[in-house]
């Protein structure tokens, strides 16, 4: 891609940033419910008090103002107060994010490990039966729901087989310094392993409900991109020219046709992010996640809309970075 | 010696569409799945054996027919956990997944349509608008845009069919831009334009006809998407509220039982699934029937 | 006489169809001489590429061969074991496609593909020395530095050339050459002709081109194959096939050309359309547009003499040019 258009995407990108930001803001400000009685639910406090306060909040200033006064606190960081925590809402993100994005990586893995090569095996041996079989389970990865699969597996692996834990992160009253705020690299670094072999052990079956239908997706895009490039031309070509099966497939037709996989992975790494707030409820996962399911039924509204905004700027980051990389990869567009 | 063949009557492509359609086996079969849901949901206060939101502690947790310790005939799939019938309240929860659904693509397809038409057509500011709020929209991944709708308006059924709208429409929308845009270069378009008709005739009378089998296509798989995500923000909690018998919340409901009570989360994950699975092979089914050529399995 | 480098009997490639089995090249007999330059002429869904494919062993699943013998340089190719059958491919039979920007992989260098045949086939030399004499000989200016170019950064008739040389890298004795000329300018054509016919003579290659460019034909190849609806309908040296065709398919073709010193003449087109394949008979395929048909042309018809180094699928062969 050439610098102008690279610079003209980076130009898009704070206008999209920008009407998030202002979706994320009516959603609070439309919030029915009034802040300010939620914050001092518990208290006994004057019409007075609830004045004064209203005032010191800015709430009383008109929307525009309050808009900007949001972009701003946005962007230094200050979300405000989480009334659940008693803590800046930062704060309390701080702490959670790392179990989340654990989460992601690994069933971002796991989705890659399993639709790589069933995604290629697919398209080499086409029409055959294990493209049927993958198309079938591919179907059945899209219509399934995801909390669901994620209890089935809890019933199987956790209940019945006794094979995995049924939820949380680590074992109740397990100590483990934080580091890095990544459990799992934490036990390393900490010489644990015997913790580590337990954090694994519970990170297992959310990854695998996370990321296992996400495979379905991708395995489908891949096998499609490969027979896609399976047809070109310059395969044909290539393999005139008497070059062995397994250079043709691999250095040939699997480098052209990832491209296109690639920046689907990055998409469904930013849609994974959605899809762990559910498996973080059905696991019981300490992520960011479940904090934002739990506050809204306490009606902590200023911790949820910031989570909102944060996911949504993650979002639109990623997918800005898939364009970026679709650009770079594809040679007839090189940077 | 010429060889000529005697020409069939033509079909209208909408006929040709219905033909390669109900050559298909799978999608035929699929389609009656859906249908008989829909039936059971339209039909659910007169099919269900029992009233949904009758709740007796005796019958709490009683197992299914099929099961060793049944202990109560007629219940044939068992009890949850208030002792309600899980069948009656299966059928009375697929009334909610398919009208919350049908009203969610309908509201969509239709802002939709109008939206992306009018970005397609018109172009100027009127795209530029679209469009934005389009990319804007489409700025959150869906999960965490529908959970903060759902935080800000409360839960219920109204809003979730509101709160999924928003977001719904812009899948439309897009399709219906990029539909309209090849459109509007066709020679009808330019016909129309010679013909002095105004700018909404032409969108509505001329470009609209040709651009709902997209539309239709679209709305079918969307279908199945958004029963999971209402399923899903029921299960949460955010969804329809009790006693009203959502089968995503039926799930969360059936969680603290799953050692001694598999039936109580397993029997409405499975109705999801089967709901949803024939839907997508319907919509399938529909999409290779309105172009072949689209979807070879090559 | 020596045995001839390339003999095809009876080629029958198959392929399924939802309208029932589809016969893309259907009895395909033919030979090609060391050294020599063979036109072979037809209209789209003739059989051409697919007869030559099948030589190749490219076709893929589902289509299949189904009859006929392959004979390359003694070797029938329809027994060899698929890893020898590949060792032969660019190897002996080389393919050069029409269009080189699709030909080539868009994301590898002209370097990297032409040295990647060169170690495929373990030709013993410097790979880069080679490349760039490679280069160099079809023409390419500057090869050196354009080894590290992509394909699109060639012009059209450089890149064409480009093909020829990755081609030809593993000097192979027979190049089959997919309508060579026909994505480029006019003017760029006879260059790449030209070129082609020099490394003929250079090195003793023999070319099988395929075309639907009856003038390429007539200047360039000094015998000519003409096929229609998946079967070759005749056969002989160029010159006399065109002035005096004995198929009425052929002399159909020679009628439809527009000619230069005639130019007020009007176009005659052949009438009628091609039959489709999926359901045809054992009779002549033409019948069913051929002003000379006769009720004894829907028995089968085979590819018999008709006329010194000449073959005609035509019962009435002698009666085509009187």
């Amino acid at each position: 891609m050439s610098p102008s258009r690279v610079l003209e995407r980076l130009l898009q990108l704070p206008v999209v940033l920008l009407g998030v930001s202002l979706i994320v803001f009516l959603m609070m400000t439309l919030t029915p419910g009034d802040p300010v009685e939620i914050m001092l639910a518990d208290q006994r406090v004057t019409e007075e008090q609830v004045a004064i306060m209203r005032r010191d909040l800015g709430l009383d200033r008109p929307l525009v103002e309050r808009y900007f006064v949001f972009l701003r606190n946005a962007v230094t960081g200050d979300f405000g107060l989480s009334f659940f925590h008693r803590r800046p809402v930062l704060d309390v993100i701080a702490e959670r994010l790392p179990a989340t994005i654990e989460l992601t990586v690994f069933a971002l893995l796991i989705a890659v490990v399993v639709a790589v090569p069933l995604g290629i095996a697919a398209a080499v041996a086409r029409n055959s039966w294990l493209d049927r079989v993958l198309s079938a389970a591919s179907l059945f990865g899209v219509s399934l729901p995801g909390f669901w699969f994620g209890i089935l597996l809890i019933m199987l692996f956790a209940v019945q087989l006794g094979w995995f834990p049924v939820g949380g992160r680590i074992p109740f009253g397990w100590e483990v310094p934080r580091l890095t705020g990544f459990l799992l690299l934490d036990t390393v670094l900490a010489g644990r392993p015997d913790a580590f072999l337990r954090t694994l052990s519970h990170l297992v079956l959310p990854a695998i409900t996370l990321g296992l239908p996400a495979s379905a997706l991708l395995a489908r895009v891949i096998r499609g991109s490969m027979v896609e490039v399976l047809n070109t031309d310059y395969i044909l070509f290539a393999e005139a020219k008497g070059l062995t099966r397994r250079r043709v497939l691999f250095l040939h037709a699997l480098k052209n046709a990832l491209i296109p996989a690639v920046t689907v992975l990055a998409i469904e790494a930013g849609g994974l992010l959605g899809g762990s707030m559910i498996v973080e409820t059905v696991f019981g996962w300490p992520g960011l996640g479940r904090v934002v399911v739990e506050s809204i039924f306490a009606r902590n509204y200023p911790l949820v809309q910031a989570a909102v905004l944060l996911y949504a700027v993650i979002y639109v980051g990623m997918n800005f970075f898939a364009d970026l990389l679709y650009a770079s990869l594809n040679p007839k567009v090189r940077l | 010696m010429t060889a000529t063949t005697l020409e069939a009557p033509p079909i209208s492509p909408t006929g040709l569409a219905l033909r390669r359609l109900l050559a298909n086996r799978t999608a035929v079969l699929a389609c009656a799945v859906v249908l008989i849901v829909a039936l059971l949901a339209i039909f659910a206060p007169f099919v269900a054996p029992h009233d949904p939101a009758d709740a007796d502690l005796f019958r709490r947790l009683c197992a299914p027919a099929w099961a060793d310790e049944n202990t109560e005939p007629g219940y044939w799939l068992g009890c949850d956990s208030l002792g309600r019938d899980m069948l009656s309240r299966l059928i009375h929860g697929a009334r909610v997944s398919l009208s919350v659904a049908a009203m969610v693509v309908g509201i969509a397809a239709v802002i939709g349509t109008m939206a992306g038409l009018a970005a397609g057509y018109l172009r100027g500011w009127t795209d530029t608008l679209v469009s934005r709020l389009v990319d804007t929209l489409l700025g959150f991944p869906y999960i965490v845009f529908a959970i903060g709708l759902m935080a800000m308006m409360g839960p219920g059924l109204h809003n979730i069919v509101m709160a999924l709208v928003v977001k719904e429409w812009v899948f439309t929308c897009r399709v219906v831009r990029g539909e309209t845009l090849a459109a509007r270069e066709q020679d009808y378009v330019e016909a129309a334009r010679a013909l002095g008709c105004s700018p909404t005739h032409i969108m509505l009378r001329e470009i609209l006809p040709n651009v709902l089998s997209p539309v239709l296509v679209v709305a079918t798989f969307r279908m199945a998407y958004v029963i999971i995500m209402e399923a899903s923000l029921s299960f949460l909690g955010l969804g329809v509220q009790p006693p009203t018998a959502s089968w995503g919340s039926m799930v969360a409901d059936g969680r603290d039982f799953l050692v001694d009570a598999w039936w109580v989360s397993t029997l409405p994950g499975m109705c999801i699934l089967v709901l949803v699975l024939a839907i997508n092979l319907a919509s399938q089914g529909l999409r290779d029937a309105f172009d072949p050529r689209l979807h070879q399995s090559s | 006489m020596t045995e001839p480098l390339l003999q095809v009997r009876g080629l029958r490639t198959v392929f399924p169809t939802r309208r029932g089995p589809l016969a893309a090249a259907d009895g395909v007999d033919f030979e090609i001489a060391a050294g020599e330059a063979l036109g072979v002429v037809g209209e789209s869904g003739s059989g051409k590429s697919v007869t030559f494919l099948s030589v190749l062993g490219l076709i893929r699943l589902p289509g299949r061969i189904e009859a006929g013998e392959i004979i390359f340089d003694g070797r029938d190719l329809r027994r060899l074991p698929a890893s020898e059958l590949r060792a032969l491919r660019g190897r002996m039979v080389a393919l050069a496609m029409q269009d080189a920007l699709s030909a080539l992989n868009p994301s590898l260098t002209i370097g990297t593909q032409i040295a990647e045949t060169l170690r495929a086939h373990g030709i013993p030399c410097d790979a880069r020395a080679e490349s760039i004499r490679l280069l160099a000989r079809v023409g390419i200016p500057d090869a050196a530095r354009r080894l590290a170019d992509y394909p699109h950064q060639f012009s059209g008739g450089m890149r064409q050339r480009a093909m020829i040389a990755i081609a030809l890298s593993a000097r192979p004795r027979l190049l089959v050459a997919d309508e060579p000329t026909t994505a480029l300018d006019v003017t760029i054509r006879a260059q790449v002709l030209d070129l082609l016919d020099e490394l003929r003579a250079e090195s003793g290659l023999a070319v099988a081109m395929i075309t639907h460019d009856l003038a390429v034909v007539a200047e360039r190849c000094p015998r000519v194959m003409v096929m229609y609806a998946g079967q070759v309908v005749e056969t002989g040296p160029t010159a006399q096939v065109i002035a005096r065709p004995h198929h009425p398919y052929t002399r159909g073709l020679m009628e439809s050309l527009p000619q230069l010193e005639d130019p007020d003449r009007p176009l005659h087109p052949i009438p009628g359309q091609v039959p489709d394949l999926a359901s045809v008979d054992a009779g002549c395929r033409f019948r069913n547009r051929c002003a000379m048909a006769l009720p004894d042309c829907a028995r089968p018809v085979r590819l018999v003499p008709a006329g010194p180094h000449r073959l005609s699928r035509c019962i009435r062969a002698a009666e085509v040019s009187p």
